[in-house]
């Protein structure tokens, strides 16, 4: 048991010193980037030779997590100073996933094996503007209608509502986060996934509106009404239940629920600035009301379609 | 007022004069969502009638043990409970179609026309009465769905279940997923304006 010990230890020593002698070889290119949607660029700190960079035999792509399913390289441009490469590929590129890139030698030996990556923070955020503004909950994945429709009538009632949402859903996405990592998962009870997250949610519906009746009883009676719709909609079940498909870290799950509690907002708030509007536009009586709401949604919906595809890091 | 009422009168209520989607105006998201053709619309529209017979039921049998004050928690376990079910069976028997449906299955618990009817209806009513108003509830959101359904496949690839019937396509708009808000919209428009010119000729306004 001791030498055991011992080698570990000995072996941790010699790594750690050798260390730095692996970092070095990894100099051979000294940046790497994701381009555009479908588009690797290595920066090699010397000019490279344009005839052997633009082999595509000598790269093999995969992502970290399948590293049987090669990428197609479609070309492979080179930068007139003969330092950036960019490897542009068929498909589009999933820039969330650590991607690994072998550059190989003529002999068919791999010379390096570089990882192209986000910086994690980059990621958090792009997982918060997804859920804002690409994957908006009310306008691209058409949730919580009933909510939207029932409370979108006056700004001041939307803004309470979008506010409510907003601290219930970070509040029940981070519960729900842990039961999922450590009951659920360890106890192998993913089948009870939607009773325990209804559980959760309407158990946070209630502390927030007990709490805020004795804490805060003028903003309870300005929102506490909405509390009760908000068990009855799919907005706030639907995050738990994104977080458990996808696997979601804490940071990652607390982005999300921020996101799609940030863009319920925004909706609530859009939606009732165009309805205060229409109470004063002249609309023929069969579209009063509801069918109204629901074509002016639709030109939101549309007009969030233009977020598709957007990428800030 | 249990018995008074048969069987065909509370299923035709739940799809004409209560019909969850067009005249209660509840569960809109699904009708949104994945109502781009006739079979997604169907196969939600039997995932919830199954949901709400199955809990109406349910409740309406143990309606005498649930004390009032937890009812509402015990409606929510309950759905959760017949949507977890009917989750798993879809997973397993029609993995395709459970794909195309996504996370709308598993939101089925967060309905507002299944807490609806069992507020309103099961915790008083006999099983058996229960049991009809749930399947017309249920069969009244499926109709909602199929004829949404109809209306954006008719209209965006002119073929309803893969038959061609109307040889080319009219408007592609209606299959795209926003399209979902134009069609409720305009449907609903049509309803009233139906309603509106049957009270006119009547001579009512």
């Amino acid at each position: 048991m001791m030498t055991h010990r011992l080698f570990t230890y000995w072996t941790a020593v010699v790594l750690f010193i050798l260390a730095p002698a692996c970092l070095h070889a990894a100099d051979f290119v000294s940046e790497q980037r994701f381009g555009a949607d479908n588009e690797i660029i290595l920066t090699y700190p010397a000019a490279v030779d344009k005839t052997i960079a633009q082999k595509p035999a000598r790269y093999t792509v995969f992502e970290e997590t399948d590293p049987d399913i090669r990428l197609e390289i479609q070309k492979i441009t080179v930068a007139d100073d003969g330092r950036k490469v960019s490897l542009i590929f068929s498909e589009s590129l999933n820039t969330a996933k650590t991607h690994v890139v072998s550059v190989r030698g003529d002999d068919g030996r791999e010379i390096e094996s570089i990882q192209v990556k986000k910086s994690y923070l980059g990621y958090l955020l792009s997982v918060l503007i997804s859920a804002l503004l690409v994957n908006n909950f009310v306008f691209t994945k058409y949730l919580g209608l009933c909510v939207f429709f029932g409370t979108s009538k006056r700004k001041t009632t939307a803004k309470g509502m979008g506010v409510v949402f907003t601290i219930v859903m970070v509040i029940s996405a981070l519960m729900s986060w842990f039961f999922y990592q450590f009951i659920l998962i360890p106890y192998n009870l993913n089948f009870l996934q939607i009773v325990v997250f209804i559980g959760l949610v309407s158990l946070t519906v209630q502390a927030v509106d007990t709490i805020l009746r004795k804490v805060n009883p003028i903003l309870f009676n300005s929102f506490g009404v909405y509390l009760v719709l908000v068990i009855a909609n799919c907005v706030i079940i639907a995050v738990p239940l994104i977080m458990a498909s996808n696997n979601y870290s804490f940071i990652e799950t607390f982005m999300l629920a921020l996101g799609a509690g940030g863009g319920f907002l925004l909706a609530l708030y859009l939606m009732s600035s165009v309805r205060e509007r229409l109470d004063l536009a002249n609309i023929p009586p069969t579209f009063k009301g509801l069918p109204i709401a629901f074509i002016v949604a639709g030109q939101f919906a549309m007009a969030f379609l233009g977020f598709s595809g957007l990428q800030l890091f | 007022m249990a018995n008074d009422k048969s069987s065909m009168q509370l299923i035709a209520r739940g799809i004409l004069s209560e019909n969850p989607i067009f005249k209660l105006a509840l569960s809109m998201c699904p009708a949104v969502g994945i109502s781009t053709t006739v079979i997604n619309g169907l196969m939600l529209g039997v995932a919830v009638l199954f949901v709400q017979v199955f809990s109406s039921v349910t409740i309406s049998l143990f309606k005498n043990k649930i004390h009032p004050r937890i009812r509402i928690p015990t409606y929510t376990l309950t759905i959760a409970t017949w949507v977890t079910v009917i989750d798993l069976a879809l997973a397993a028997y029609l993995p395709d179609a459970y794909a195309k449906m996504g996370i709308f299955v598993k939101l089925i618990v967060a309905f507002a026309i299944i807490t609806m009817r069992l507020e309103m209806f099961a915790c008083k009513e006999s099983p058996n009465d229960s049991f009809w108003d749930g399947l017309g509830m249920g069969l009244g959101f499926l109709v909602g769905m199929v004829v949404i359904g109809f209306v954006r496949e008719l209209l965006g690839s002119g073929a309803v279940l893969g038959y061609d019937l109307l040889g080319f396509k009219p408007l592609l708009f209606f299959i795209l997923p926003s399209a979902g808000f134009f069609v409720v919209g305009l449907m609903m428009a049509f309803f009233n304006w139906i309603e509106l010119a049957y009270k006119r000729a009547k001579g009512k306004i």
